[in-house]
């Protein structure tokens, strides 16, 4: 016990801290990262591991050179789950020092140069993201079809070492593009979506995850069940993430009416592009997004709105990560102009007007 | 009839901490025996301090009024039993300071005598006002913890128009079960009690409420009342801070006090049961506030039990009863866990708003390492004040006092949901008692600064008064002596004419 006892109360704590929640997060992931290594085999998982331990190592150098107490906010896993996301982000196949890369921006510029856990304006893992996309446009863009661990044509354990150290190159057999960025490249040959998606896109392999996408965020079905699981233990609230899809699908919906062939449909933004993961484990992250109902549902509904902006009318099919961003900018504006109405006051901050309860008021009387 | 019409009876925000109520809850009232010593603060109430009326050596009969209410709000101390009084010296008071207070010593001589025979009268027969008088010669200040002079509360029935009174039978605070057991073993007493409140206030109905886990108590007042009765037994949530005042008005009626009044401007009272309870005795019985019930638990109490104590008991004397502690508590609280104080050690006494003595395990604690904070806002969702504690205690942090209250420093009721859900364990109350503690001493501060401005103003004036008096004083001498002078000069001169009338170089010389 370091700390002094505070001589007010309460005496009591609900159970559940800061570690416990980045635990719960890690553990809701651990579905969707466990299928992407399968669907993608050993180069993902050297990826994967790569990155958080890189994490790790970048925080626990930022707190030596801050001269913070290394072990309890090593201990609180926030490095971990930072480390996670981002890789899972990533192309399945990147080489090792774009998890690095990544790693050592999100840690260090995302969080530390702001004041480390808590103080930071945008999500570490979609800053990295975001730079690592920006700098090395095509190593963030090899995306692979997939072939699942142990089947044939997969990487061994030797040939994935080899293709996550950039000893061989990826062969081009192997590579596809995501649904996304196919729809992209066809609007460019005026192609409607009538041409190009069949082949692409089949629902129930979207939803399921067997595309190629990044490492995981295929298995829509999986980060919503993980999601599912955050709510239900109450480490996530159900605003943001509603508000998000909610806004996406409706979105799509309309404009799909109007003209289906240049718009996708609800269920291609739901189960595409990282569409889950954002809105489950990425705009959930409660440093970054607003602290009322009010403030995340509009944050969550602004997320899902510029996500559809920018995979329909913007250069990058894959985008979530600058919406997020966006809307990160946003928080502090939202904290301050959206609070909630205190007890006995109007929303402006005025003591409530006085109802006049001199009156006798015989009508009332009737009322049990 | 159109129950499932009506909305649910709740506030925003709100906890729900484990209510551990299940060890005492079940226990039947026991009487403690007579202590060896009782120790009586003059301060057990919200107000002035009242004022001793005995001194040592004196012996006291049970009832018998050892301390005199003194202001307009005040509340009298009364001797819990017959014998003689040891000394009236500071003591340690039940507060987390420890600091000592003016306390009578008892030494009971186990005899337990009465002052006087119970000399009932219809107490529905009396005047308002005569209730409100014999409920402040009894020295019933409010039982529920906040002991403000129930008197004074029971008197705003003239000055505002009051349509319901609220009996509080919420217990929320965990642990606690001392109301409970009152309202299922002493039922028609509370009843009677409420029914002559409501008759003080003027008040058309009342209403009993009573968190949903406790329905052996609600069913205990749902038989005592009757369907033309006025007053009504309602079941409203498990929910923390239920029994705040503020949030069960809004629970039950639907009704918010604005900001800066009080639940009597909206024609609101809100009573607690034990205060109900006290009436009763007072009024019906002519019996002072001399015990009350108190639940002794947490985990390190070896036998948990609710108790009926004489107040000025030393709480040591409560643990030696319930077996000791099983383990030196890691706290020691009065009150419940949630806005109980922290008592510096068990020599304290247990004062009229003593509702438990609770000795809490390092467990039950779950003290965790304090983070910085995430934003998570869950303290936002738990408040019940509709308040923003994270933005509240980063400017306190950061000193900014006037930009704490302007997230609603002031509207914080210091309830605890906020500290209680925090994941980073920040002592978020912690910081709003001291930010309320520095504005309060700036204020002093000011009013300090102004009463000197004012004084050195006075003095001024009155030394400019006195210089100028002086002044005016000097002027009227010299005038005087100049006149005195003058009239000399002339006598002089005049004789001097007589004597000598005709010598010039004698008139020169005068000249």
């Amino acid at each position: 016990m370091t700390q002094t006892t505070p001589v007010s109360g309460p005496h009591t704590h609900a159970p559940g801290s800061v570690a416990w929640n980045m635990g719960w997060v890690t553990l809701a992931l651990l579905p969707a990262t466990a299928f992407g290594v399968y669907l993608f085999g050993w180069p993902a998982l050297n990826l994967l591991l790569i990155t958080i331990l890189a994490a790790v190592l970048f925080e626990a150098l930022c707190l030596r050179i801050a001269r913070r107490p290394v072990s309890p906010f090593l201990m609180d896993g926030s490095a971990i789950v930072t480390g996670l996301l981002l890789a899972l982000t990533l192309p399945p196949w990147a080489p090792w020092w774009i998890g690095v890369l990544g790693a050592a921006f999100a840690i260090i510029v995302g969080k530390h140069v702001f004041g480390g856990l808590g103080q930071n304006l945008f999500n570490p893992a979609m800053l990295a993201r975001v730079a690592l996309l920006v700098s090395f446009p095509l190593e963030m863009t090899t995306w692979i079809t997939p072939s699942p661990l142990f089947s044939e044509g997969a990487p061994g354990f030797l040939e994935g070492l080899a293709i996550t150290f950039g000893l061989v190159a990826i062969p081009d057999a192997v590579t596809g593009a995501t649904v996304l960025g196919e729809a992209q490249t066809g609007f460019s040959r005026d192609l409607g979506l009538s041409e190009t998606l069949p082949g692409v896109y089949a629902p129930l392999q979207q939803a399921l995850g067997f595309v190629p996408s990044s490492l995981g965020e295929g298995s829509a079905l999986l980060l919503l069940a993980g999601g599912l699981l955050l709510m239900a233990k109450r480490i996530i609230t159900w605003d943001v993430p509603v508000a998000m899809l909610g806004t996406l699908v409706i979105l799509s919906t309309v404009f799909m009416l109007i003209d289906p062939e240049r718009y996708a449909g609800p269920g291609l933004h739901l189960f595409s592009g990282a569409a889950m993961l954002v809105a489950f484990f990425i705009i959930t992250d409660p440093v970054t997004s607003p602290s009322t109902v009010a403030g995340r549902l509009l944050f969550g509904a602004g997320c899902g709105l510029l996500i559809y902006v920018i995979r329909t009318w913007g250069g990058y099919p894959e985008g979530a990560a600058f919406a997020v961003i966006l809307m990160n900018a946003l928080t502090p504006l939202i904290d301050h102009y959206l609070r909630p109405r205190a007890y006995g006051r109007t929303r402006r901050g005025k003591p409530l007007p006085m109802k006049n309860t001199e009156a006798p008021a015989p009508a009332q009387e009737k009322r049990p | 009839m159109f129950s499932f019409m009506r909305k649910r009876p709740v506030f925003q925000g709100g906890v729900h901490p484990d209510d551990r109520k299940q060890a005492t809850s079940g226990l039947p009232i026991e009487p403690l025996p007579l202590p060896t010593r009782l120790y009586l603060p003059v301060q057990q109430h919200i107000g002035a301090a009242a004022r001793p009326v005995v001194k040592a050596g004196d012996t006291v009969l049970k009832g018998q009024m050892i301390a005199r209410g003194d202001g307009a709000v005040s509340a009298a101390v009364h001797a819990p039993t017959s014998g003689r009084i040891l000394a009236v010296e500071p003591h340690p008071a039940p507060h987390p300071s420890g600091l000592p207070v003016e306390t009578i010593v008892i030494e009971p001589d186990g005899e337990d005598r009465w002052l006087e025979d119970p000399d009932p009268e219809h107490a529905l027969n009396l005047e308002p006002e005569a209730i409100a008088r014999r409920v402040a010669e009894a020295g019933v200040v409010g039982m529920g913890g906040a002991t403000f002079p129930a008197a004074i509360k029971l008197n705003l029935g003239s000055r505002h128009h009051i349509d319901t009174l609220i009996i509080n039978g919420s217990e929320c605070e965990p642990y606690l079960t001392c109301d409970d057991r009152l309202m299922r073993e002493r039922t028609d007493e509370v009843v009677d009690g409420i029914r002559i409140m409501r008759h003080a206030l003027g008040a058309r109905r009342a209403l009993v409420v009573v968190e949903d886990n406790k329905p052996e108590a609600l069913a205990a007042l749902q038989t005592r009342l009757y369907e033309m009765d006025t007053i009504e037994a309602m079941a409203v949530p498990t929910r923390y801070p239920m029994g705040s005042e503020k949030h069960m008005i809004k629970a039950v009626t639907g009704r918010e006090i604005p900001a800066g009044k009080l639940g009597a401007d909206i024609g609101v009272i809100v009573h607690n049961v034990g205060t109900a309870y006290a009436v009763h005795r007072a009024v019906r019985m002519r019996r002072p506030l001399i015990s009350r019930i108190v639940t002794v638990g947490g985990g390190a109490v070896r036998r948990p039990a609710n108790l009926e104590v004489l107040l000025g008991t030393r709480v040591e004397d409560l643990l030696a009863h319930c077996g000791g502690t099983r383990q030196p508590p890691a706290r020691l609280l009065m009150g419940g866990p949630m806005m109980g104080q922290v008592m510096p050690h068990a020599q304290v006494p247990v004062i009229k708003g003593s509702n438990g003595i609770i000795a809490l395990t390092e467990a039950e604690i779950n003290i965790g390492e304090t983070m910085p904070c995430i934003r998570c806002g869950r303290c936002v969702a738990a408040c019940p004040c509709g308040l923003m504690p994270l933005e509240m205690a980063a400017r306190i942090r950061k000193e900014d006092m006037d930009g704490a209250v302007d997230y609603g420093l002031m509207d914080c009721v210091a309830c605890g949901s906020c500290s209680y859900v925090c994941p980073s364990h920040i002592p978020l109350v912690q910081f709003f008692h001291h930010a309320k503690g520095v504005l309060g001493a700036r204020r002093e501060q000011q009013r300090r600064q102004e009463e000197i401005k004012r004084l050195a103003q006075q003095r001024r004036e009155r030394q400019e008064a006195e210089a100028r008096a002086k002044a005016e004083a000097a002027e009227r001498r010299k005038a005087e002596r100049e006149a005195a002078k003058r009239k000399a000069e002339e006598a002089k001169a005049a004789r001097a004419a007589k004597e000598t009338p005709k010598t010039p170089a004698a008139d020169e010389a005068e000249a």
